[in-house]
């Protein structure tokens, strides 16, 4: 058997007489797709174990009132692979891969709540995740009867029997936080069970900025599409619009100008370098260290306002259209870009200098908030998380992706603690690396048009796959019979990031938390959807 | 000339007057620390009139105590901050409270602070409540040693005298001065909630120990209860820089004297503000359970104090 390509021998099992996989044809963007028979998808949750992939989402999709579309994505070191099954009933059910791995509980649960598929074998068993009681029991809104507009105008009943797994015993106590926070932050609710300030066992409850995006995507065209993907989360616009672009471009078939790619990732990774300026400060803010936050918080100012002259948006919102992107950069900007990187990298220097070696700071960073490898790669996770904890995986360097496959690419960025400093460090060279790509970038800017026009292509699906600056970003799109969309499902890094910190506040003190959060920097918006 | 009693109410109110002054102005030097302009130093004034003017809401699940804490905790630590003489040396109330009814009437503000936290039941005025005890349970011995240092060279425990001794005595080093000087510092810091050992300008609930107590108070309740933090401050401050560097505080009740008294003590205070914005600054808050190796330094800090008087300057 050749263990060094687990995906072929994953297509290979399945493919074998007994269990009948066949390829599906028809989901552009992913090398491997197969189909499978709904009994066996709990031993494609085995396979894929015993291979050693990484589940990197899973989601469904209502073909028509009666047929459920679900679809896993499997990930190995350079590849992925789409599986996909069909079932029907009422309600359809299908085996769990929770139990296998955890890192999906959420994503099941998720479709559970919108589309109504039942997983066997869910150790959380039927408990909603993303509904909130905001519809009612029987309705489930990605199936084609739900009206648009939604059914339920009313105001949303309060949340107040979520079942919470309680620890017990002598000295145990539990402390509620949130949804609603001290801080202008976005509600997410926390129960931790404590011992004196020690953190026995910590859940999360999100959802509570459930926006109905998959809802809002049926219908729209293509331009539709990808506006409301740059909405996803705001902090990852460009990640989350790229993806769908990249979703749709390939199940059109369409040819994106140089020209346009490289602005694609350039204001991909400009979104990277402000984010963790702005996460560092965070960091630093949490463990009271205001000089960090205030010098970090500065120096991302200056870097949106450089956003916003060149690019016209602070974040980059609607910088991306379906074939390219809106606008393109003037012909002195690559110098005064370049410009702009060398004076940051100056600052940054001395700031990262003084950040990397101060005794307060190192006290409260360093073994904080561990997160074993082993956990981090049961979980799924990806981007600064992952590879703090030691995992190299990176989609730029790995299955790379028009332009990253032209651009020479730095070593990886793996730090090995796991701690929160580990953290904070892959963030500071993530930055060097973005800005030296950026330099990259513009030197070798092609000449030529900055979008092509797309045109939509009846029943086509793609999937999207992007290096957002959180993680690994999926977007998948399936286009109806008159080429608008029927589905788009937008898998943010955040789904399998927040199970991370569940895991990785164990065992430290409750004050330390904050610090924590900070450091996954989950998105709420991007996961609650 | 003013009456003694007079000259002690005039400096009661200078303390309640002037304190926001003081947060205003480490605000100030710790906001330009950090490029930033920052609010104006008279923001805290503003606040105060803000909390003051607004409705104040009491949590239903909140006992009688919840509203009397307030009040018994600004008072009390009003009443401590009188007993530390300000712009004038030899006061009244100075004569008639020592340091430890000083360090009894801080208790007392403690106590109903921590009860109040508590009061309402949630989770975070416990967390709150039970962080303020450890801390001050660590921080009130360090404190009653370092200030028995001060009363042994004395001779008295009231602050009139230890200040006066120290004046009379002229520009000493004395080594139980520089000891009790840094176990006091350290005390001061930790007992008025600052970087190292809490944030006040935190917005994290988790990590909170003072404003933990504080979340649930509105209006004039919480009003009352930052007067009295900024009180804690100003209090902490003048007993340091009095103490240990008396010179400038008025010996009479003459006019001159007593202007040339607030004029001291405003320097004074004003050097340390930023001193003490410039630590907050360079140093990030400690891990919870740090605070109590904090403190512990501060005991022995003053516990050598102690030892170094007896052993150098008893009979010299």
């Amino acid at each position: 058997m050749n263990v060094t390509d687990p995906l072929a021998d994953l297509q290979g099992l399945l493919t074998a007489p007994g269990i009948g996989a066949t390829a599906c044809a028809g989901v552009a963007g992913v090398e491997s797709c197969l189909a499978l028979p709904a009994a066996h998808w709990g031993l494609l949750a085995e396979l894929a174990a015993d291979a050693g992939l990484r589940h990197a989402g899973l989601w469904a999709d209502a073909l028509d009132e009666e047929r459920l579309r679900v679809q896993a994505l499997f990930a190995a070191a350079d590849g992925y692979l789409l599986a996909q099954t069909e079932v029907t009933g009422a309600p359809p059910e299908l085996a769990s891969h929770t139990p296998l791995f955890p890192g999906v509980d959420r994503l099941e649960r998720h479709a559970q709540d919108l589309l109504g598929v039942r997983f066997l074998g869910h150790p959380r068993g039927a408990v909603r995740w993303t509904r909130h009681q905001a519809w009612p029991e029987t309705a489930h809104p990605l199936r084609p009867d739900f009206p648009l507009a939604g059914d339920h105008p009313g105001r949303t009943p309060a949340d107040g029997d979520y079942p919470i797994v309680r620890l017990q015993g002598n000295g145990v106590c539990e402390v509620p936080v949130g949804p609603v926070h001290a801080g202008v932050i976005a509600p997410g609710h926390f129960r931790f069970q404590v011992m004196g300030e020690d953190v026995l066992r910590l859940e999360e409850r999100l959802g509570y900025v459930h926006k109905g995006i998959e809802k809002h995507a049926v219908g729209r065209d293509a331009a539709g599409l990808v506006r409301l993907a740059a909405r996803v989360a705001a902090d990852s616009t460009v990640a989350h619009a790229w993806a769908a672009c990249q979703a749709l471009e390939r199940a059109c078939d369409t040819e994106v100008p140089a020209r346009a790619l490289y602005l694609r990732a350039l204001l991909a990774e400009r979104e990277r370098v402000a984010n963790h300026l702005g996460d560092i400060g965070g960091i630093c803010n949490d463990v009271g260290f205001g000089f960090g936050q205030s010098q970090c918080a500065l120096l991302r100012e200056r870097w949106q306002r450089d956003n916003a002259s060149h690019f016209g948006h602070r974040l980059l919102m609607d910088t991306l259209v379906p074939g390219g992107v809106v606008r393109d950069l003037d012909p002195a900007a690559p110098e005064r870009l370049i410009q702009a990187n060398g004076e940051l990298r100056r600052v940054l220097r001395r700031l990262f200098d003084i950040l990397d070696d101060h005794p307060p700071l190192n006290d409260r960073l360093l073994t904080t908030g561990i997160l074993a490898q082993g956990t981090a790669r049961a979980l799924g996770c990806t981007g600064y998380v992952a590879k703090a904890s030691g995992i190299d995986h990176d989609l730029r360097h790995h299955v790379p992706y028009a332009p990253y496959d032209r651009l020479r690419l730095e070593t990886a960025v793996v730090e090995h603690e796991g701690d929160v400093a580990a953290r904070m460090r892959v963030r500071m060279r993530e930055i060097h690396a973005s800005l030296g790509l950026i330099e990259q970038l513009l030197a070798a800017l092609p000449e030529g048009a900055i979008a092509a026009p797309l045109t939509p292509r009846p029943e086509a699906s793609g999937l999207g796959l992007v290096e957002g600056w959180r993680g690994e970003s999926v977007a998948l799109v399936r286009l109806d019979v008159a080429g608008r969309v029927a589905r788009y499902f937008p898998r943010d890094p955040s789904w399998f990031n927040w199970p991370a910190l569940e895991h990785l506040i164990l065992g430290n003190i409750v004050p330390d938390f904050p610090v924590c959060n900070k450091s996954v920097n989950g998105s709420y918006s991007g996961v609650d959807l | 000339m003013l009456s003694a009693w007079g000259m002690a109410l005039l400096q009661a109110l200078l303390y309640p007057a002037l304190a926001p002054l003081l947060i205003g102005w480490v605000r100030k030097v710790k906001a330009r620390l950090n490029n930033r302009r920052g609010a104006s130093v008279l923001q805290p004034y503003r606040d105060l009139r803000k909390l003051l003017a607004k409705e104040t809401r009491v949590a239903h699940t909140a006992s009688p105590l919840f509203r009397l804490a307030p009040y018994v905790v600004f008072v009390a630590t009003w009443l401590a901050a009188a007993t530390v003489p300000l712009v004038a040396r030899d006061l009244p109330t100075a004569q008639i409270a020592d340091i430890i009814v000083l360090v009894g009437l801080l208790g007392l503000a403690r106590f109903f602070l921590a009860l109040a936290g508590m009061d309402v039941g949630t989770a975070f005025g416990g967390m709150g409540a039970s962080r303020e005890m450890m801390v001050s349970s660590l921080a009130e011995p360090a404190m009653l040693v370092a200030v028995f240092t001060l009363a042994m060279s004395a001779h008295s425990t009231s602050l009139s005298s230890v200040i006066g001794y120290h004046l009379a005595d002229g520009f000493v080093v004395r080594p139980s001065y520089l000891f009790a000087f840094g176990a006091l510092v350290l005390v001061a810091l930790a007992e008025s909630g600052r970087i190292p050992v809490d944030n006040p300008t935190t917005h994290l609930e988790l990590t909170m120990i003072h404003e933990g107590m504080l979340l649930e108070y509105t209006g004039r309740h919480l009003a009352l209860m930052e007067l009295a933090a900024y009180l804690k401050l100003m209090l902490y401050g003048v007993l340091i820089a009095n103490v240990f560097v008396p010179w400038g505080i008025g010996q009479a009740f003459a006019p001159a004297a007593l202007a040339l008294g607030l004029g001291a003590i405003l320097l004074k205070l004003a050097v340390l503000g930023a001193a003490l914005a410039v630590g907050e600054t360079v140093v990030a808050k400690m891990r919870l359970f740090r605070a109590p190796a904090f403190l512990n330094l501060a005991l022995l800090l003053a516990l050598l104090g102690l030892l170094s008087h007896v052993i150098l300057e008893v009979g010299a």
